[in-house]
């Protein structure tokens, strides 16, 4: 409970003190030293007095692309003050902070608990007073099952859900043993949509195998994977098919308790979902004796994270779950066995949670029916940047990149060229315009040496300088490492170093070598996927443009 | 970086933990301490005290040279500085040392001399002691400060199972499934067993119960915290029995086959219910219940206790009681289990089994048993008194009516140890003669004729056994200091010296090249000890005794099929009420006791850096009592007993409740042995250094 | 259970949960260690005892690695000294190694360029002196955690310390920062005796290391002490 109560007593003091971390510390027992490790940990806890509204702007590279940093300059010159530093009444304080997951909307900002869409340099007066626009879900595609919701229901609302083929797939469930439900879930072939792909029926025949009394569901909603946002549009506007995921997930594996656990940056998607759970428990959808059926009891809370990108790697979320640092743990052992409170758990993504409601109410085969043999599944994608339609994308049959962005996302913005897309994520590659007839598979990705990732598609035209965006990613592994193995915590800062002197055009001999040693370090030896992965967009930018690197070169002095 | 030039593997000496402890050496300099991790007892841990606090042993204040005193003869005796001696040669010292204890032997009998043997100072030193006062002065009036510590415990533990050290090993503490804490502050007396403790609990899950008045720090670990009024601790552990009788919770085939007494035992605790402890102790009834459950119901349950239960008028039948729940529950003869008095010095284990103590020989083989009287004489070619002698309390009382004319004090400094030292200095002084053998001038050696300096730990060869019975080598790491001599050699040339005085004809053998040649002596002569030896230890870092052949491995628990003394006898008890309340004079319930940076007298710890992070005398005062005394936390002000005063800080803190204040012992400015009342409990003659009514007074 | 592998072609069996550096030692072979301690918990954090497995994506951490059967362990492949000598570069780049013996030997071994980074930005830090028995030089800090966990889970249970700040900035922490006498800390040192990098050090070290006797000079403040009024 470390956590909760240290971002309670941030919103209600706006900074965490001395006596208030002291105190938090003894009733819970938890070492005053932990504490404090924990407030440093996390970007949402500050230790000294902020403001009474902080006002967050993004600058990650879709945000970057639209103006952010004009944003925090023209907010920070309206408020008469600099970044990270309280105006002189204390009421407002500006930060810049990594991607908030609205990248459809760039640029995006946070003004204390609401989201403001499009919060360029201009409307920096709406912003501060708080009369900014507030975003919507932008979904497109032409057959939309698994969002078929989105935008026409009353997200907390149990009744829209039931009257828009909600709970369905789990009174199909309920009907079934937990081993059918593995076997319908195995044969529709579903894969975690978070990234790593991995089939989410042998996950959950894991924890189901697991002798324990005690096991634990959890959603991973804290998505943070720059340039990614559909899990923010299901938990703002079909919240309730996640909850039925969940609910299937503990029927499943025999779990009596579950978290969600939902990114700090996602206060909207919070305040929905702890009405989602009120309504539930009102309505027998969580609780004891679920829609009467014997002995199938589950308890549902709702966690916030409060900042930080790692915990968006599961043991780093069980980890923040305990009140703890964000720090991934070793694996093996693995979550099925030894996940939550080292109890067996059964850890999804919202999207998958999501497809299994929809794959356990259609069935395996109907299912089978969208996407291709070795991708089953409707399957989102996230377009941002420098294209004319961003948003989330539903894509239900084979789709090449280039009929995504040109056919159905209407093609680039303005008149420059395509340069580059940033895909799968911060932590995926930089492709070229000859790779735009890659289908969107993840066998024709897997073969092409790429990944999915969590969908992102960021586009990038020819006007745009690329070592910008790695600096800017370069600045984003090195902010969100989170120090615990020596490759990461020192790699990141010894590529973001690099990277900015190739922006600046100070390169020095045999940088390149050394951000290629470095690179391949992280990759090599890093202790989880953040670590392992926070060079390759660098090495795939060196890969495809060496001369970026090279060209501008100069010798020392 | 420091490169050594020599790492010594020695023990540390302060508490009865025996650390094993790496000193790094530079130009005999001790610069570093560090523990190696994978040696018993502490496996890598070492305390504030042992890391950084043997710098004691390089203090410029060291004893360098014999001292005598300038006035000596002169009666009565005053307390003088080191300015009221003179320096002298070692020949000299000794000879007017044997002289003057000689005539008073020659004149009053060997009875008429009360020797203190250390438990700072190894085995061999403390069997040469011990054999110099039986074999050449001829008489058994030996005590040491286990007296004031763990006399109780011992008689307890006697009168029920015969055996007195702590029964099983520190090594089983971390996989013990539930213990007791009480009357041990464990994380400040025994910090590294603290330590195991707390493993026990947050990485095996184990379940602690604390039972103390005190707020110590091991209550934040545990699952039970029993905060009985200072006194009451057989009301609560009667209770607790009670309750393992009436739910039947005890181990019947344990009861059947290794105790005796259960009918009449079960019977006595009729009335002893939670409610009745309530009321005396102010416990909540259910919180006794627990306890005692969580006790009996464990798999394997131990029992840790330090001078809370021992020091106290009724410190026996506080050991009885928890030997008592031991034999009902059957937690004791098997591994991680047993009843453990944690003892309080480096060495008070050996000192006791070297034979300290005025009515055994080595090994606890009893001087009055004439099987066991004859093989020491034929061992040492002498005869021996065979009337058992007196004790340290005895002692004072005896010198104070004239049947102890002179002293013998080696390593201990009984003028800031004894309770109601104002009657203790009174008795000093009217002494005839005092030697003295130490490393610092202390406080009794203001009293002393002749001060002989001695050698630490850091400077000589032995053996420690710490404080469960494992034997363990000191080794020389650094040059003594000046003309400083190891303690076994003093004695082995004054007792030579005394024989010739007193015209023995045979002597009973003091020559010996080293510790280990004296160590064979004692195994020879002592079953318990025969499988040990200085070369085994080498091989081995340490062997728990007994081991009575070199191919025994040692014997981590004891009683494993049996108890010394047959079966366990379950012992019925009566609550009483303790010696001194407090009224509207002495308003304030005193206990004394340690504090996690000093030690004992303080003679080495403020010798120290340890000093500095503890630098004044303090007393443990309540809020409510400090807010209606009008007193702030820092102020100074004055504690006031019966017996004397003293000035101490305050210190306002919720770890004694009100009405009771703690002061440790350590501060020679501000003695609290000054205030302590010298009430004995009836068997064990240990004061209560627990309970004494005191007023509080802020100074202007 | 027998596990049978192979390291560096030498066939190996042993226990199942063997981890891969306890079974590389039963043929002789060392694997290099900065955070690893036989008293503390193996986290997998300097990635230094790196091993290359074939068919594996990424290198194995010998420290925490389980053997596995048919296991085929390369404990000095190309990978693996590449990614070794790099750890040591970077964090050669980040703090004062100079009272590291192990590292200094390592950064030989593996032919470490000690100026590899240049321009990097350093973890400088004050010494904290701030107790009677041992400095902080967090300049010296390798974040190997072991402090952390002897006064933790491992060793004391006294829970003065905790790691703090994040990524490049990650630190040792007290409470708010609190100097050490204001902590849970009983000083007993066992995070002196497992600082691998001498940042943390006895002060009678500390300052015979720069020829001055740390006895004399507390005793002399000692005296200056004393001779202050009682308040």
């Amino acid at each position: 409970m470390l956590l909760p109560a240290l971002l309670e007593a941030q919103n209600r003091y706006n900074h965490i003190s001395k006596e208030h971390a002291s105190l938090i510390g003894k009733a819970l027992r938890v070492p005053l030293a932990d504490v404090t490790g924990v407030i440093e940990f996390y970007t949402l806890l500050f230790d000294k007095p902020t403001a009474e509204t902080i006002i967050r702007v993004c600058d990650s590279p879709a945000c970057s692309l639209a103006g952010s940093a004009e944003s925090v300059d023209a907010l920070t010159a309206q408020l008469n003050t600099t970044p990270n530093q309280a105006t002189p009444d204390g009421q407002f304080f500006v930060e810049s902070v990594p991607c908030l997951g609205m990248c459809e909307h760039a640029p995006a900002a946070l003004r204390g608990e609401e989201p403001v869409s499009q919060a360029t340099a201009d409307k920096a007066t709406s912003l501060i007073s708080g009369d900014a626009e507030a975003p919507q879900g932008i979904i497109y595609g032409d057959e939309r099952p698994l969002t078929a919701r989105c935008g026409v229901v009353v997200p907390t609302s149990l009744e829209d859900y039931l009257e828009h083929d909600g709970f369905a797939g789990l009174h199909n469930v309920l009907a079934k043993s937990p081993e059918d439900v593995i076997a319908d879930i195995k044969t529709a072939g579903l894969m975690g949509r978070g990234g790593a792909a991995f089939p989410t029926g042998i996950k959950w025949e894991g924890a189901a195998n697991a002798l324990d009394d005690t096991k634990y569901i959890v959603c991973n909603a804290d998505e943070s994977e720059p340039g990614t946002f559909k899990d923010r549009v299901i938990l703002e506007e079909d919240p309730f098919s996640v909850l039925e995921g969940m609910l299937t997930a503990a029927y499943t594996i025999s779990a009596k308790k579950g978290y969600i656990f939902i990114r700090g940056e996602y206060p909207r998607a919070q305040r929905i979902f702890e009405q989602v759970i009120a309504a539930a428990y009102e309505q027998n959808y969580l609780g004891k004796d679920i829609q009467g059926v014997e002995g199938f009891d589950f308890d549902l809370e709702m966690r916030s994270g409060a900042g930080a990108y790692i915990c968006g790697e599961e043991t780093a979320l069980f980890e923040a779950i305990e009140g703890k640092r964000g720090f991934p743990r070793i694996k093996p052992p693995f979550p099925t066995t030894h996940g939550l409170f080292n109890k067996p758990t059964a850890i999804n993504n919202v999207e998958t949670l999501a497809n299994v409601s929809l794959l356990m109410r259609i069935g395996p085969d109907q299912y089978r029916q969208y996407g291709t043999e070795g991708s089953p599944g409707p399957r989102l994608f996230c377009l941002s940047g420098d294209v004319v339609k961003p948003g989330v994308y539903e894509v239900t049959e084979k789709t090449t990149l280039r009929e995504l962005i040109y056919e159905q996302a209407g093609g680039l913005v303005g008149k420059a060229e395509l340069q580059a897309i940033l895909f799968g994520g911060a932590a995926g590659n930089f492709i070229t315009p000859a790779q735009l007839d890659l289908p969107l598979t993840f066998e024709d990705t897997r073969a092409a040496q790429l990944s999915l990732g969590s969908g992102v598609v960021m586009i990038f035209n020819g006007t745009r300088d690329i070592r910008q965006a790695l600096v800017e990613l370069g600045h984003f592994f090195a902010h969100e490492s989170c120090g615990k193995c020596y490759p990461c915590q020192l790699g990141t800062q010894r590529q973001l170093e690099i990277l900015e002197r190739v922006n600046h055009g100070a390169a020095l001999p045999g940088d390149l070598e050394r951000l290629n040693d470095v690179g391949w370090t992280m990759t090599d030896a890093s202790l989880c996927g953040l670590g392992q992965t926070a060079a390759t967009a660098v090495l795939s930018a060196m890969e495809h443009w060496p001369e970026l690197f090279e060209e501008i070169t100069v010798s020392p002095n | 970086m420091i490169e050594a030039q020599e790492v010594v593997r020695s023990t540390c000496p302060y508490c009865g933990v025996g650390c094993q402890i790496d000193m790094y050496i530079k130009e005999d300099q001790i610069f570093r301490v560090e523990a190696p991790f994978d040696v018993a007892p502490n496996f890598g841990r070492l305390c504030a005290k042992g890391r950084f606090g043997i710098d004691f042993v390089q203090h410029p204040s060291r004893l360098k040279k014999p001292l005598i005193r300038k006035d000596i003869g002169e009666s009565p005796r005053k307390a003088v500085g080191l300015e009221g001696f003179r320096e002298a040669t070692w020949e000299e010292a000794l000879d007017l040392a044997a002289e003057k204890l000689a005539a008073i032997v020659a004149q009053h009998g060997g009875d008429a001399v009360g020797t203190f043997c250390s438990a700072k100072a190894t085995n061999e030193d403390n069997y040469i002691f011990q054999k110099l006062v039986r074999g050449v002065l001829g008489t058994n009036n030996v005590d040491h400060c286990a007296r004031l510590c763990h006399a109780a415990s011992v008689a307890g533990l006697q009168l029920t199972i015969g055996s007195s050290a702590m029964s099983n090993s520190i090594a089983e503490m971390k996989d013990l499934d539930a213990f007791i804490v009480t009357g041990s502050n464990t994380t400040e007396t025994h910090p590294v067993i603290s330590t195991f403790l707390r493993e026990a609990v947050v990485r095996n899950g184990a379940k602690l119960a604390v039972i103390d008045p005190r707020q110590i720090e091991m209550t934040e670990f545990a699952d039970h915290w029993l905060r009985q009024k200072p006194g009451t601790d057989v009301a609560i552990f009667q209770a607790m029995a009670h309750v393992i009788v009436h739910e039947e919770l005890y181990n019947s085939d344990f009861i059947d086959d290794r105790t005796e007494g259960f009918g009449e035992y079960a019977k006595s605790l009729a009335d002893c219910t939670p409610e009745w402890a309530e009321g005396l102790s102010g416990v909540p009834a259910d919180q006794i219940r627990d306890a005692a459950r969580m006790y009996a119901n464990a798999e394997r349950a131990a029992i840790y206790w330090g001078m809370g239960i021992s020091q106290s008028v009724h410190g026996t039948d506080n050991a009885v009681s928890l030997a008592n729940l031991a034999l009902i529950t059957g937690h004791i003869g098997k591994p991680g289990t047993g009843l453990n008095p944690l003892r309080g010095q480096n060495n008070v284990q050996g000192c006791s089994d070297s034979g300290g103590l005025p009515n055994v020989f080595p090994g606890y083989q009893l001087v009055n048993d004439p099987d066991i009287r004859g093989k020491f004489e034929n061992d040492w070619g002498i005869q021996l008194n065979p009337d058992v002698g007196l004790t340290t309390m005895e002692m004072v009382d005896a010198a104070e009516q004239g049947g102890i004319k002179a002293y013998f004090v080696m390593g201990e400094n009984p003028m800031m140890s004894e309770p109601d030292l104002r009657h203790a200095r009174h008795v000093m002084a009217s002494l005839e003669f005092v030697l003295l053998q130490d490393i610092f001038f202390n406080e009794t050696a203001e009293y002393a004729d002749i001060i002989l300096p001695a050698t630490s730990f850091a400077e000589k060869a032995g053996t420690f056994t710490n404080s469960d019975r494992r034997v363990q080598l000191i080794r020389p790491a650094v040059p003594a200091p000046g003309e400083a001599r190891d303690d076994w050699v003093i004695l082995s040339e004054l007792a030579q010296r005394l024989e010739t005085e007193l015209g023995r004809e045979e002597s009973a053998g003091f020559e010996f090249d080293d510790p280990s040649a004296i160590w064979d002596e004692m195994a020879r002569l002592t079953p318990d000890f025969q499988g040990i030896s200085h070369a085994r230890l080498q091989r081995e870092d340490g062997v728990h005794w007994p081991c009575p052949s070199e191919d025994h491995p040692g014997t981590p628990y004891l009683f494993e099929d049996d108890f010394p003394s047959g079966r366990g006898r379950l012992t019925p008890l009566d609550y009483r009420p303790s010696a001194e309340l407090p009224n509207d004079e002495y308003p304030f319930i005193l206990s004394t006791g340690r504090v996690l940076y000093h030690w004992h007298g303080g003679t080495m710890t403020r010798r120290s850096k340890l000093e500095d992070i503890y630098p004044e005398p303090t007393v443990e005062v309540h809020p409510n009592d400090a807010e209606n005394l009008g007193i702030a936390a820092g102020d100074w002000i004055k504690v006031r007993s019966r017996r004397g005063e003293i000035q101490v800080r305050t210190l306002v803190t919720e770890r004694s409740p009100t009405g009771t204040v703690f002061i440790p012992f350590h501060f020679a400015e501000a003695a609290a042995n000054e205030l302590t009342l010298d009430a004995r409990d009836p068997q064990a003659k240990i004061p209560d250094y627990k309970m004494s009514a005191v007023a509080l007074e802020k100074l202007n | 259970m027998t596990v049978k592998l192979s390291i560096d072609g030498k066939p190996v069996s042993v226990a199942e949960g063997t981890t891969l550096m306890e079974a590389a030692r039963k043929i002789d072979v060392d694997t290099p260690v900065i955070c690893y301690h036989e008293a503390t918990t193996s986290e997998g954090l300097c990635r230094q005892c790196v091993v290359e497995v074939d068919g594996w994506r990424v290198l194995a951490p010998a420290c925490v690695t389980p053997v596995s059967q048919d296991m085929h362990v390369h404990t000095d492949s190309e990978r693996v000294q590449h990614a070794r000598r790099t750890i040591l570069e970077m964090l050669n780049a980040t703090v004062d190694l100079s009272q590291a013996p192990d590292l200094q030997i390592q950064m030989d071994d593996y032919q470490a360029d000690r100026q590899r980074f240049p321009n990097a930005q350093v973890r400088d830090a004050q010494v904290l002196d701030d107790n009677p028995f041992y400095v902080r030089d967090y300049e010296k800090c390798v974040m190997c955690w072991r402090c952390v966990q002897a006064c933790g889970d491992d060793l004391q249970f006294t829970y003065s310390l905790s790691t703090g700040g994040r990524g490049y900035e990650s630190k040792i922490s007290t409470f708010f920062d609190a100097p050490m006498p204001e902590t849970t800390c009983v000083f007993c040192g066992n995070c002196v005796a497992v600082c691998p990098s001498n940042a943390l050090v006895s002060k009678t070290e500390f300052f015979m290391d720069q020829g001055l006797n740390y006895d004399q000079i507390r005793q002399e403040k000692r005296k200056q002490r004393k001779q202050m009024p009682r308040k």
